[in-house]
C-alpha cells in the first residue's frame, strides 16, 4: 500500500490490517469494491473543506455565531457531514490562541482536514504540545507573545477540534473563495496562522 | 444514561487512579483540579467499550480546563495558558 515505489517489509500492523482484511472479504462481510471506496472516500477528504468552513465564518457573523455554538450542526449547513462525534470550534482572538493535539492517540478533525500530518502522530509533539507549547510552536515558526494565552486542547473522548483562525488583516472585501486560499491546514490545527494578503 | 453532576464553572479534581485496561484519562492529568469549561453531553463509557460490552448507561463527559502552572509546577509561559481535556465524570471529585 506504499506510495514510495520503493519496497519495504510489511510491517506488523500491516499484516494486521491486510489480515483482517482478506478475511472480511473471503467471508463475504465486506467486498474489495466497499473498502476501496471507503479509502478512497478518506482521501478526498482534505484541508479544503475545513478551509471553506473558516472563510464562510470570516464573512457570515451569523453563520460563526452557528459554528462556535454548535460546530457539527454548522458544517452539515455546508453540506459537510460530521459523522458521529462532535465538533467543537474554538476561536483564535487577540488575547488567546488555541492549538489541538492528542495526548492519547492521534484524533484528529478528519471529516474537515482529512488525513493528520506524519508529527501529528509523533510522540514528541503529542507529549510537548501540553507540557511546553510555546517552545513547540516557536519550532513551527509561530512566536506567540507572552500577552496572548494559549489554550491547548487535549481530544481525549468524543469531541473533536477545530481552531478558526482569525482572519488577515487587509483583506476586506475579499470574496469567500479567495479567502479560503489564505486558509492552511496548520491554521486549524494551530501551529500555524493564514497566510497574509501579501504572502 | 446517568445525570450530570457538576455545572460549568464548578471546581474538580482528576482522581489519582490508576487502574488497568483502555482508559481516555491522560495520566499527566490525574490528580490536578481545574475547572469545568462545559458539559459535552453523555457517552459510551470506553473503558466498557474496549471490552467489548456496550458501555451503557452512557456517561456525563465534561471538559475541563486547567491552568498550566496548575499541572506543571515548572511551567514556562504566561500565567494564563490552560490545557483542557475531556474527562468522564466517573473521574472526577469536587475539589
Amino acid at each position: 500500500m506504499s506510495d514510495q515505489g520503493e519496497y519495504r517489509p510489511l510491517t506488523y500492523f500491516q499484516l494486521m490490517e491486510v489480515s483482517l482484511r482478506e478475511l472480511l472479504v473471503e467471508k463475504g462481510i465486506v467486498t474489495d469494491a466497499q473498502v476501496d471506496a471507503e479509502v478512497e472516500d478518506m482521501r478526498r477528504r482534505g484541508p479544503e473543506r475545513g478551509a471553506k468552513v473558516v472563510a464562510r465564518a470570516w464573512t457570515d457573523g451569523a453563520f460563526k455565531k452557528r459554528l462556535l455554538e454548535n460546530g457539527t450542526r454548522a458544517c452539515e449547513e455546508l453540506g459537510l457531514e460530521v459523522p458521529a462525534l462532535k465538533l467543537v470550534v474554538v476561536e483564535n482572538t487577540p488575547g488567546v490562541h488555541n492549538v489541538i493535539v492528542c495526548t492519547l492517540c492521534s484524533c484528529y478533525p478528519r471529516m474537515l482536514l482529512g488525513l493528520p500530518p506524519d508529527w501529528y502522530k509523533s510522540r514528541n509533539y503529542r507529549s510537548r504540545m501540553v507540557r511546553e507549547p510555546r517552545a513547540v510552536l516557536a519550532e513551527f515558526g509561530l512566536r506567540i507573545p507572552d500577552g496572548v494565552k494559549i489554550r491547548v486542547h487535549d481530544s481525549t473522548a468524543d469531541m473533536r477540534y477545530f481552531v478558526l483562525p482569525m482572519r488577515p488583516a487587509g483583506t476586506e472585501g475579499w470574496s469567500e473563495e479567495r479567502l479560503a486560499t489564505l486558509v492552511g491546514r496548520d491554521s486549524m490545527i494551530g501551529v500555524a496562522v493564514p497566510k497574509g494578503p501579501s504572502d | 444514561m446517568s445525570k450530570a453532576k457538576y455545572k460549568v464553572g464548578e471546581r474538580v479534581r482528576v482522581m489519582k487512579a490508576y487502574p488497568l485496561g483502555h482508559v481516555r484519562t491522560p495520566y499527566y492529568i490525574r490528580g490536578c483540579v481545574g475547572e469545568v469549561e462545559r458539559v459535552c453531553g453523555a457517552f459510551p463509557n470506553p473503558e466498557e467499550l474496549a471490552q467489548m460490552r456496550d458501555g451503557l448507561p452512557a456517561r456525563p463527559l465534561y471538559r475541563v480546563r486547567f491552568l498550566q502552572k496548575d499541572v506543571w509546577p515548572d511551567y514556562r509561559g504566561s500565567p494564563g495558558d490552560v490545557v483542557e481535556v475531556e474527562i468522564f465524570q466517573h473521574w472526577l471529585d469536587p475539589a
